[in-house]
């Protein structure tokens, strides 16, 4: 039970998430909806990452057979940074259109139709 | 070693190498003069184009190329201290990924000498061309990689420079509401991506293509796996019913852009065939997958057309097109699909079918590319997009009417253009899998011919209106843009069968043919 905690919080993060992304009006709320499913999916795949007893692969202190495989620490790196990138561009977003519209309710965002 | 021999090895790593450089290059080139810019974007692009294409003709000729970044020999894919496990990213450019590169080469360069002369009116162009080298680093990365993370991460690229592209003429918050929706769906997208990327590496310890297909059970996870990734995938390349971002993005981004768009969809759609052929193959149940992906196919092509003939603006118009033709590609190789564990009937009418949906992806591109630029020429000349206000064009912007007809009747599928190459081929095997949806297809295609009849006489014919008298013929550049793209729409229409021989054959067996995807890349059968 206490092993699955980690697969739990990704569950519920990733439902609150969504629940955020689908139910807020406020462009600046979706974008944390978005944040959030972003937690989600690294602190998933952290979790995946972890070995008991598993050796942090630092080659000075690990012995050299034992270490975890560092891979899912770099995805998440990764994933981290092309989440900053997004959030960066989603808020430039919301900043021209708040001047352009004078809003940010998406309800109020649909000049395009059709 | 001679340079040319350098090149030759290192093609695939120089494909996302050259425009990546270029692309962070270009403010600084731009500071010098606008000259040097255009220069130097131009020969970055021409560049890369001769790389892909250097790189394509390897493939074709001597089988897949795999490329190893940091190993000591370029096609070391499997070190020998490393427990038969690639540990390094690789990229595998098999002859669907190499037809891809093609593609995304001919479009690129076309597309580029277009904006020379489509854009040269706006300020601030650096970013501009520095956001469209991203693109094209994005399309080339997706398509040759062959480690499933590596995909995400390219598509990454390719959302976050489509998206600033598509807003970046502001035009009173319309573009920037475009490039929102799309951004939006794309990352959610991504995330489902990346949730069953992490699947994977959860259960194979590994994120190369190869060796994830070649571990594969298909257990319940996988099956997961396998919706977050078609879900994902099917929105990004503009499946009905994820379709919604389509027209918004393709209307409002500028018109030399949404050409290139039509290949940035198409790279979503190879991810999605590459995930459902090299990753799955027949582990999965090809019967309920394939008519999944036929009814996508199916929906995208009714739903597209019919909201296509109501639209009065004329960008918007040719992306429900786009929406529609995307199905065709969907049905042949859904098709193909549905019967490949059936050797019998993979022969008989499987690979037509397969080969019918990649060869439309080829000229989609090429004939959908030319339709959105002569769309952008007139838009560019008369500073309108709406239908209702156009009328007499015919009689000042000729060649531009003549690379539209070439354009609407081969969408249409009207011989001896391309489009009637490739539907031709998917009308037949689908109609010996199941004759109502060839009747289907069949429709779909009268209706687009109807609609393209409808815009070419709102916009060309009629009378001289007053308020265009003075309205010129597009500039030479534009004109050599979509004069690339119009001949081979020409050529390839006249002769399909080389082309089909030559590229799409190969690029079909190469994606069904898993075993030899794995093989290539870890070595064995």
């Amino acid at each position: 039970m206490l092993w699955n905690l980690p697969f739990i919080t990704v569950v519920v993060l990733t439902f609150i998430g969504l629940v955020t992304v689908l139910m807020k009006r406020n462009l600046i709320k979706i974008l944390l909806g978005i944040n959030i499913l972003e937690s989600a999916v690294n602190l998933f795949l952290v979790s995946l990452g972890y070995r008991a007893g598993g050796v942090a692969p630092i080659f000075t202190l690990a012995p050299s057979d034992l270490m975890v495989l560092p891979t899912p620490q770099a995805l998440t790196l990764t994933s981290i940074v092309i989440g900053v990138a997004t959030s960066a561009l989603v808020l430039s977003f919301a900043m021209v259109l708040h001047k352009k519209y004078g809003t940010v309710d998406i309800n109020e965002i649909r000049r395009l139709q059709g | 070693m001679t340079f040319a021999d350098f090149i030759v090895i290192n093609a695939p790593a120089l494909l996302v190498a050259i425009p990546l450089f270029a692309a962070f290059i270009c403010p600084a080139v731009g500071r010098i003069s606008t000259t040097a810019r255009n220069v130097w974007v131009m020969g970055a692009m021409l560049l890369t184009a001769a790389v892909a294409f250097i790189l394509a003709f390897t493939v074709f000729t001597s089988g897949t190329v795999i490329y190893v970044f940091g190993a000591s020999a370029a096609n070391l894919a499997v070190p020998l201290d490393s427990g038969g496990i690639p540990i390094r990213i690789i990229f595998t450019i098999d002859p669907m990924s190499a037809f891809m590169d093609i593609i995304c080469a001919i479009a690129g360069v076309s597309v580029l000498m277009y904006s020379l002369s489509s854009e040269s009116k706006n300020t601030s162009l650096e970013g501009y061309y520095a956001l469209f080298l991203l693109m094209i680093t994005g399309v080339f990365g997706m398509v040759s990689t062959g480690d499933i993370f590596n995909f995400f991460v390219f598509l990454e690229i390719l959302s976050l420079a489509s998206a600033g592209i598509i807003a970046y003429r502001i035009d009173g918050g319309l573009a920037v509401e475009a490039a929102l929706k799309y951004f939006i769906l794309s990352t959610l997208g991504a995330i489902l991506i990346l949730f069953a990327i992490g699947i994977y590496y959860g259960q194979y310890n590994a994120l190369n293509i190869a060796m994830i297909a070649q571990r594969m059970q298909f257990t319940l996870l996988d099956r997961i796996a396998l919706v977050f990734l078609v879900a994902a995938l099917a929105m990004k390349c503009g499946a009905v019913p994820m379709h919604f971002w389509t027209p918004d993005a393709y209307s409002m981004a500028p018109a030399s852009v949404t050409a290139f768009l039509v290949v940035a969809s198409q790279a979503a759609l190879y991810g999605l065939f590459r995930v459902v052929f090299t990753l799955y193959n027949v582990t999965l149940n090809c019967l309920v997958v394939g008519w999944i992906i036929i009814i996508l196919g199916i929906l995208s092509m009714v739903v597209g057309v019919t909201m296509a003939i109501p639209q009065k603006d004329i960008k918007r118009l040719m992306a429900y097109h786009a929406v529609s033709q995307t199905g065709y590609m969907l049905l042949g190789v859904g098709v193909g699909l549905a019967v490949l564990g059936n050797a019998a009937l993979t022969s008989a009418f499987g690979f037509t079918a397969m080969e019918g949906g990649i060869f439309h992806i080829f000229n989609h591109a090429m004939y959908k590319g030319l339709l959105f630029l002569t769309a952008g020429a007139i838009i560019y000349r008369i500073g309108t997009r709406d239908l209702n206000k156009m009328g007499g064009l015919g009689h000042n912007m000729k060649y531009t009417m003549i690379f539209f007809i070439i354009g609407a009747l081969a969408i249409a599928g009207i011989p001896p253009l391309n489009g009637f190459a490739s539907k031709l081929m998917i009308y037949e095997s689908v109609y010996l899998f199941n004759p109502i949806l060839a009747i289907i297809a069949m429709v779909v295609s009268i209706l687009t011919l109807a609609s393209f009849v409808k815009v070419f006489h709102s916009v060309f014919m009629g009378p001289k209106l007053p308020e265009y008298a003075e309205v010129k013929e597009a500039p030479l550049p534009m004109l050599i843009g979509m004069g690339i793209l119009a001949a081979i729409v020409i050529l390839f229409g006249l002769f399909p069968q080389p082309v089909v021989d030559m590229l799409v054959a190969p690029a079909a067996h190469a994606l069904a043919d898993q075993g030899g995807y794995i093989a290539s890349v870890l070595g064995g059968a």
